[in-house]
């Protein structure tokens, strides 16, 4: 834990994870199934050593293998990228799945989490379609949207989450937003410091998404992590007064449509000027 | 060589699927059928009336399987009134979330559901159907302009549940759906050429409402060409986002064919005949056409329209 003063109420938590110290364990990963009882998925064995896919109903912590090595024995520093973060809900400030959420279900709770009711929540997937770091998933056998819940029920108890908990690199550190992103500050200078160039914070301000709860210290461009990067970082709702405009003129247009087509039918063929006849015996009434 | 910044999207499908594809197509159906029905009553001739009555029956049809499909649909049917009412503790009370389209659509189909369910009882009340003195007398309310305000106010709100559909897909962060402003106006079009064949399909059934088939099949056409040009538009927009290839490369291109298909004959109508009813200027009774106007291509653009919501829908997902 960042700090050592108590969990309070009120007060805005979240995770900063440094991807510079992260030796891809799964610790958190473990950790957050065992305390959240999630049975998890079957293992997909790929060309990497990430056997759990994705963040969704069952993984709410998951680590990123990003690993740009070549399969053949070559010497040092020949691959071009090999780097692990563990992935997690970021806790928007401006959440795109509470925005659409039609239930309510989504609340932002008094640590500042984005949390989903689960007995509120009708499974219908609109929060699915609209995170835009693919975190949420429909949980099968319960038909309710689910992911990371910050631990808020270890929070409620005083305790911190349990991914930072378990993390034995402190590449997750939990504690109140600010002093964390003091903390990240600090660490990204002494990086750049050291040399450590492409070190950056990805979150930590209000240029993506209003701030993240949940930031990270990466190593290279956001996308390479499948983080949208500041310009993409956009909300559902952008879309709102486009649409409808679109609507209403196709609306207008339609109506206009069907007008013309109520008095052309009476009319006699532009192509046709030879006929002449005013009404046809069946527009007459 | 791209000059423009393509769109991020990291977005897991929501997994919206046939029930979806099913409500999107019959919203559409219902919502068109019931804004022309309402324009034959409000602006067409007395011999009008019964293709009228046949749209606010074919509105509500098509309006009973939508609430089926939402529902069943959710993760947990049981819980679709949370939609309504908010259910959280401490925050209990309505839902309405303006900038949420599946919010606001709830709304406006349960609005909409009372306003097609007048209609279509009054229909069967002025059709005879229903004798009951309490209906009749309800239905002698609508003669004036109570009526007439009734179902231009269930017109708008049938165009609204037509079009909102697509403004719902873009509301979102997915590829294609939410990179295109033009998908609501899409599904609008296409829901009004489809409603325009459905009504010319029915007609056969109804032959005292042959007499608005022209109207039909001049609309159609119309429809079919405002449909063409927003597919252009929804093309254009998806280019700059570079999600063009994702929604139509193969196997969704024979998708978007089928609804091509289903534009060819109002293109091919207006092309031929501009606006008159045929190539010659007159109206042609329905009956004395052949059932290949009258059933295969009516058929032939409904398909079409199901194909269209088909691949928006299924292509990204």
């Amino acid at each position: 834990m960042a700090q050592s003063s108590q969990i309070t109420p009120g007060r805005a938590y979240g995770f900063f994870t440094d991807t510079s110290v992260c030796i891809g364990c799964k610790a958190c990963e473990v950790a957050c199934k065992q305390w959240n009882e999630l049975p998890g998925n079957d293992p997909v064995f790929g060309d990497g050593f990430d056997n759990t896919g994705s963040l969704d109903a069952q993984n709410w912590r998951h680590v990123e293998f990003i690993d740009n090595v070549p399969d053949e024995t070559m010497g040092t520093g020949q691959g071009k990228a090999w780097l692990m973060m563990s992935d997690v809900c970021k806790h928007c400030q401006h959440a795109s799945c509470m925005e659409v959420c039609p239930t309510g279900a989504i609340i932002r709770t008094e640590f500042d989490s984005v949390y989903i009711q689960q007995d509120v929540c009708n499974g219908c997937r609109n929060c699915i379609s609209a995170c835009p770091y693919n975190v949420i998933g429909q949980d099968e056998h319960k038909g309710v949207a689910q992911k990371c819940t910050l631990c808020y029920d270890r929070l409620q108890g005083g305790m911190e989450p349990a991914c930072s908990k378990a993390c034995p690199t402190d590449s997750i550190q939990f504690g109140p937003v600010d002093e964390l992103q003091q903390m990240a500050r600090q660490r990204v200078a002494d990086l750049q410091e050291q040399g450590v160039t492409q070190a950056r914070l990805y979150g930590d301000d209000a240029s993506v998404y209003g701030g993240l709860n949940a930031f990270f210290l990466l190593m290279d461009e956001p996308e390479k992590y499948n983080l949208p990067n500041a310009a993409n970082a956009v909300l559902p709702s952008r879309n709102n007064v486009g649409g409808y405009l679109g609507v209403l003129a196709t609306a207008v247009l339609g109506v206009l449509g069907g007008l013309i087509a109520l008095r052309r039918r009476r009319e006699p063929a532009a192509e046709t000027p030879s006929e002449t006849r005013p009404e046809t015996e069946a527009g007459e009434e | 060589m791209t000059i423009l910044a393509e769109a991020q999207h990291f977005v897991r499908p929501p997994d919206w699927t046939w029930y979806i594809l099913f409500y999107f197509f019959f919203a559409g159906l219902s919502g068109g059928s019931y804004t022309i029905a309402t324009l034959f009553r409000l602006r067409g001739e007395r011999s009008d009336e019964p293709a009228a009555r046949l749209g606010y029956y074919a509105a509500f049809a098509a309006l009973l399987p939508c609430p089926v499909m939402l529902i069943l649909d959710l993760g947990r049917p049981l819980r679709f009134w949370h939609m309504m009412w908010n259910t959280t503790p401490d925050a209990a009370g309505f839902n309405f979330v303006y900038w949420s389209p599946m919010s606001v659509g709830v709304w406006a189909l349960l609005l909409y559901g009372v306003f097609a369910t007048v209609s279509f009882a009054e229909a069967l009340v002025r059709d005879g159907k229903i004798r009951l003195p309490l209906a009749q007398g309800a239905v002698r309310l609508l003669d004036g302009t109570l009526g007439k305000l009734v179902i231009a106010a269930g017109a708008v709100v049938g165009l609204f549940i037509a079009g909102y559909t697509g403004v719902l897909l873009a509301v979102s962060n997915q590829p294609v759906w939410s990179d295109t402003w033009a998908l609501g106006g899409l599904f609008l079009a296409s829901g009004m050429s489809g409603s325009a064949a459905l009504l010319m399909l029915l007609t056969r059934y109804r032959p005292e409402a042959q007499a608005s088939a022209g109207m039909l099949a001049v609309s159609e056409r119309l429809y079919a060409l405002l449909e063409l040009a927003l597919i252009v538009v929804f093309v254009l927009t998806l280019i700059p986002a570079g999600t063009l290839g994702l929604t139509f490369g193969f196997p969704w291109i024979l998708l978007w064919l089928v609804a091509l298909a289903g534009l060819a004959p109002g293109i091919a109508g207006l092309l031929t005949s501009r606006l008159a009813v045929t190539g010659e200027g007159t109206t042609v009774a329905v009956h004395a056409t052949s059932a290949a106007t009258t059933l295969a291509v009516p058929a032939l653009v409904l398909v079409g329209v199901l194909a269209l919501r088909a691949a928006v829908i299924f292509s990204i997902q």
